[in-house]
């Protein structure tokens, strides 16, 4: 699409640990534009640790390599702690898995969005209660003034997630990477968080990388989508034809999905082949 | 098997109450599987959570095997009934291995003979020895259910509550998972009640199925209706829609309130 | 790669076992998981200086009358009374003559056996009244944290003065006075991290299979809390240490002849300007001690909570 807000090339992550080191990210890139990107792929396979990486959330053990890492005119391999915090939550936010660990549990949901309103924005203590009410609202919150006031703990696996998805959008970032935004959601609040962040990229130019192990919603909504496998992008295609793709370990993701009205007893596995691993680039 | 009768939970009091349960019925026969799907916050975990007896204040009444059951459980009711949680990242305790985590229902229910109890519990779930005595985080999040799923099961349950058991696992241990229950409730002729938000997973697993809003049942119906979209509540058709996936053309028409309130994301600009 | 190049000789099998990804028993479960918070301990220089100091005071401790001989600590010797360091003396003596080094080298007895009686004392009391107040929540959290706050309401030094004063001065009653004044703080942690954890799904799960609440907290929740409450208790020795000490300058605490090092500075504060060393000497030990328990705490969240700090 347009211009290139993000650009990755030749990403290693490496975790190092007691014994040998993981290598969690080998040779991952990318670009993002005002578009909607999605990362799909099985638990393990590096996506989360992507998305940590360009916001500069990895521990400190973590060894980054990278050929390019930047955001906009940004060196984020140049970045220091200090750099990051700057840029969190302004230019690139990220709606983490798992959002009830995400959050403090002592402190009311409401509360913590404020303040990331307040820091971001350096806002009042009232004109940020007032933000983050819409912003509980916007991401169609029944009752945002009883959530507002909820610690994590009360509130329903699908509410703490949209209240993420508010603390991050409050700041305005220009790319949101949302990781399992909405693996606790019906499907139709699921569909109206989705259009949210849809309007954002249309109406704002909002990069938005959507990170997802759910084929059919990542086919549907984005634009392209990176196949992941064992830290590596193994298959990019366009979205809408994500049903045709070719690399057998895509394919056989989406075999083991099951479908509404073909009922099978079993449903079929994923046979790993040791060959998906050597394969750098498959077309 | 499983018996509600005008069951409800609300929280809170005076301006802050909600009622999150509001006279929900239904009967699940042995053996059966029922399905219980429904907006996120309609009180779907709650009305598990009520049927496992973790809420104390839960209105109405349950009966379990044919048994009412009361506010307070005996151990005997909570043998007949357990429960896996929605995130198997919080539902393990960090600390303490899966033998631990494994033998302490056996101690409690004086079961005796852990060892081989344990050993038979991770086999049936398709675990090996070799994950016997790991520490939850030495786990992946499929390994993870597996582990939650043989603790529920160790008591040998005549019911099974299952709390989104794959929402948050990829597609391919998704379908281990689902192979793995669809197996144990064949041999052991398990009653299962069973949340999700995937029509999909629902359909798969479950014959009978309750549809939620707002604390409420709004319609009953079964996999096959639900395949052939012959569902008669707005909510349930709405739901079915939205199955589908997004669609582009929609994305616009899905907010309402857009043109009419003045829109929120527009005040924070 | 943190672990430093072993050598294939011996060591490499106990690591291996140490470290296996699928212990065989619950033994080397736990062990392996002691030896991996070992190793991330392992590498915070600062904190294997605190652990060092807080050592070489146990070993000090133990080993007093191999060091230094116990008359030295306690004969007086009025012809040698003041003198500056010397090959005799290694830090000189006191207004008494006594030898400066023995005392210290004993005085780390005492202070090390009223930093464990006060942790025995008060852990068991934070966590008891913490836990059930967190747990349970409604009257017995009400009633179980006011009375904390009677507690905490007061200044820790003058109500620990107050009791030296009432039940008469002497170790063991410093050692009460601070442990009784040290406790609400840790009622209060234990508390909070109970709450944090109460709705967790795996206490659910226990609650579910007929687990008692008292299983609950003894088996899963106090787990939880044991390494906040370590940390905190060992970043709060300095603060006993010097409690312990102000008890014993104003002369409350341990009673002459007793090497105590609070007692200590308290006499030599008239010889300060002129025989500088006999108030310094244990100043020093105070501080280094003090600040062995305070680098070690902090190693020890880091490692305990890999987020935080
Ligand atoms: N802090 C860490 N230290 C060591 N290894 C790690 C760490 N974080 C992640 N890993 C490992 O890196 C790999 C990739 O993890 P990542 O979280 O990126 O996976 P993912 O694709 O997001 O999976 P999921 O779908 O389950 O969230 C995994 O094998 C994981 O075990
Ligand atoms: N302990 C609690 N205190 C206060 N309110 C609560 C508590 N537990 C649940 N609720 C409220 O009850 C309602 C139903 O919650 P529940 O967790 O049953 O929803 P759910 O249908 O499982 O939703 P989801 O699909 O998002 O998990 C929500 O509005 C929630 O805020
Ligand atoms: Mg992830
Ligand atoms: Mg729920």
């Amino acid at each position: 699409m347009s211009d290139t807000l993000l650009t990755v090339r030749d990403l290693r992550v490496v975790y190092p640990g007691e014994q040998e080191a993981f290598v969690a990210l080998r040779g991952v890139g990318f670009t993002l534009g005002r578009e909607r990107l999605g990362i799909v792929g099985e638990s393990g396979s590096g996506k989360s640790t992507a998305g940590r990486a360009i916001m500069g959330l990895l521990p400190r053990s973590a060894r980054i390599e990278a050929s390019e890492l930047r955001l906009g005119t940004t060196d984020l391999l140049r970045l220091d702690e200090r750099g990051f915090r700057r840029l969190r939550g302004k230019r690139v936010a990220m709606v983490l898995q798992d959002p009830r660990y995400a959050l403090n549990p002592m402190m009311t949901v409401g509360r913590q969005i404020a303040e990331t309103h307040r820091t971001h924005l350096r806002s009042t203590a009232a004109a940020a209660r007032k933000a983050a009410l819409a912003m509980l609202e916007a991401v169609r919150l029944h009752d945002p003034a009883r959530v507002y006031d909820l610690y994590p703990h009360e509130v329903s696996g699908g509410m703490g997630q949209r209240a993420m998805i508010a603390m991050m959008l409050i700041a305005d970032p220009e790319i949101l990477i949302a990781d399992e935004p909405t693996s606790a959601l019906d499907a139709t609040v699921q569909l109206q968080v989705l259009a949210i962040l849809d309007e954002l990229v249309r109406r704002r130019g909002m990069g938005l990388i959507l990170i997802s192990h759910n084929l059919h919603l990542v086919s549907g909504f984005c634009d392209r989508v990176l196949v992941m496998y064992a830290g590596r992008v193994v298959e990019t295609c366009v979205a809408s034809r994500l049903a045709e793709a070719r690399h057998p370990y895509t394919r056989g993701l989406l075999a083991s999905l099951p479908e509404l009205g073909h009922r099978r007893p079993e449903l079929p596995q994923l046979q790993r082949d040791p060959a998906w691993l050597a394969d750098t680039a498959f077309p | 098997m499983i018996a509600l009768q005008k069951v409800g939970v609300s929280f809170g009091t005076g301006a802050t109450r909600i009622d999150a349960v509001r006279d929900v019925s239904f009967v699940v026969d042995a053996g059966e599987s029922f399905g219980l799907v429904g907006e996120s916050g309609s009180g779907k975990s709650t009305v598990l959570r009520a049927i496992a007896g973790l809420i104390a204040h839960a209105r109405g009444d349950i009966a379990l095997a044919g048994k009412p059951v009361g506010r307070r459980r005996s151990k005997a009711d909570r043998k007949l009934v357990q429960m896996v949680f929605q995130d198997p990242y919080g539902s393990l305790h960090p600390e303490h291995t899966v033998d631990q985590i494994l033998v302490d229902p056996i101690a409690i229910h004086r079961l005796g003979d852990a060892g081989r109890r344990v050993a038979r519990a991770l086999a049936e779930v398709g675990l090996g020895p070799e994950h016997r005595f790991r520490y939850p985080h030495q786990l992946s999040g499929g390994q993870r259910q597996r582990v939650a799923i043989a603790r529920a099961l160790i008591l040998e349950p005549r019911i099974l509550l299952l709390d989104e058991p794959t929402s948050a696992l990829d597609v391919s241990v998704q379908a281990e998972i689902l192979n793995l229950l669809t197996r144990l409730r064949r041999e052991h002729g398990l009653t299962m009640l069973m949340v999700s938000h995937d029509l999909a997973v629902i359909a798969h697993l479950c014959e009978r199925i309750a549809v939620m809003s707002h604390g409420a049942i709004v319609e009953q119906t079964t996999a096959e209706r639900l395949a052939t979209s012959t569902v008669d509540h707005p909510y349930t058709q709405e739901l079915l829609r939205s199955n589908k996936g997004f669609r582009r053309e929609e994305g616009e028409g899905l907010c309402p309130s857009t043109p009419a309130k003045a829109d929120p994301l527009q005040s924070i600009t | 790669m943190s672990g430093v190049p072993l050598a294939r000789t011996g060591g490499r099998s106990w690591r291996d076992w140490l470290l296996a990804t699928a212990p065989a028993s619950r033994r080397q479960a736990r062990l392996g998981n002691w030896y991996r918070s070992w190793l991330a301990f392992r590498r915070n220089g600062l904190a294997m200086t605190g652990l060092a100091i807080v050592l070489l005071l146990i070993v000090v401790a133990a080993a007093a009358p191999l060091i230094a001989s116990p008359d030295a600590a306690i004969l007086q010797s009025l012809s040698d009374r003041l003198r500056p360091a010397s090959a005799a003396h290694w830090f000189g003596t006191d207004e008494l003559g006594r030898d400066i080094f023995a005392r210290i080298v004993f005085g780390s007895r005492i202070t090390l056996a009223i930093v464990a009686m006060v942790a025995a004392i008060v852990v068991p009391i934070g966590l008891g009244i913490g836990l059930p107040s967190g747990y349970f929540g409604g009257i017995v959290d009400a009633v179980l944290m006011r009375i904390t706050d009677i507690f905490l309401a007061f200044p820790r030094l003058i109500l620990a003065l107050a009791f030296s004063a009432a039940l008469g001065p002497g170790i063991r009653n410093a050692v009460i006075a601070i442990a009784i004044t040290s406790w609400p703080p840790y009622a209060r942690l234990a508390r909070a991290e109970t709450m944090t954890r109460r709705k967790a799904e795996f206490i659910q799960a226990a609650e579910l299979q007929g687990a008692s609440p008292l299983r609950i907290l003894w088996l899963q929740i106090l787990p939880l809390c044991l390494s906040s409450v370590i940390v905190r208790l060992t970043l709060d020795m300095a603060g006993i240490i010097l409690t312990a000490a102000g008890l014993g300058f104003l002369g409350l605490g341990a009673q002459p002849p007793t090497p105590e090092w609070g007692a200590m500075i308290s006499t030599g504060r008239d010889y300060l300007l002129d025989q500088w060393w006999v108030a310094t000497i244990p100043g020093i030990a105070i501080f280094i001690v003090s600040l062995g328990f305070n680098l070690l705490g902090d190693g020890l969240r880091d490692v305990f909570d890999p987020r935080s700090g």
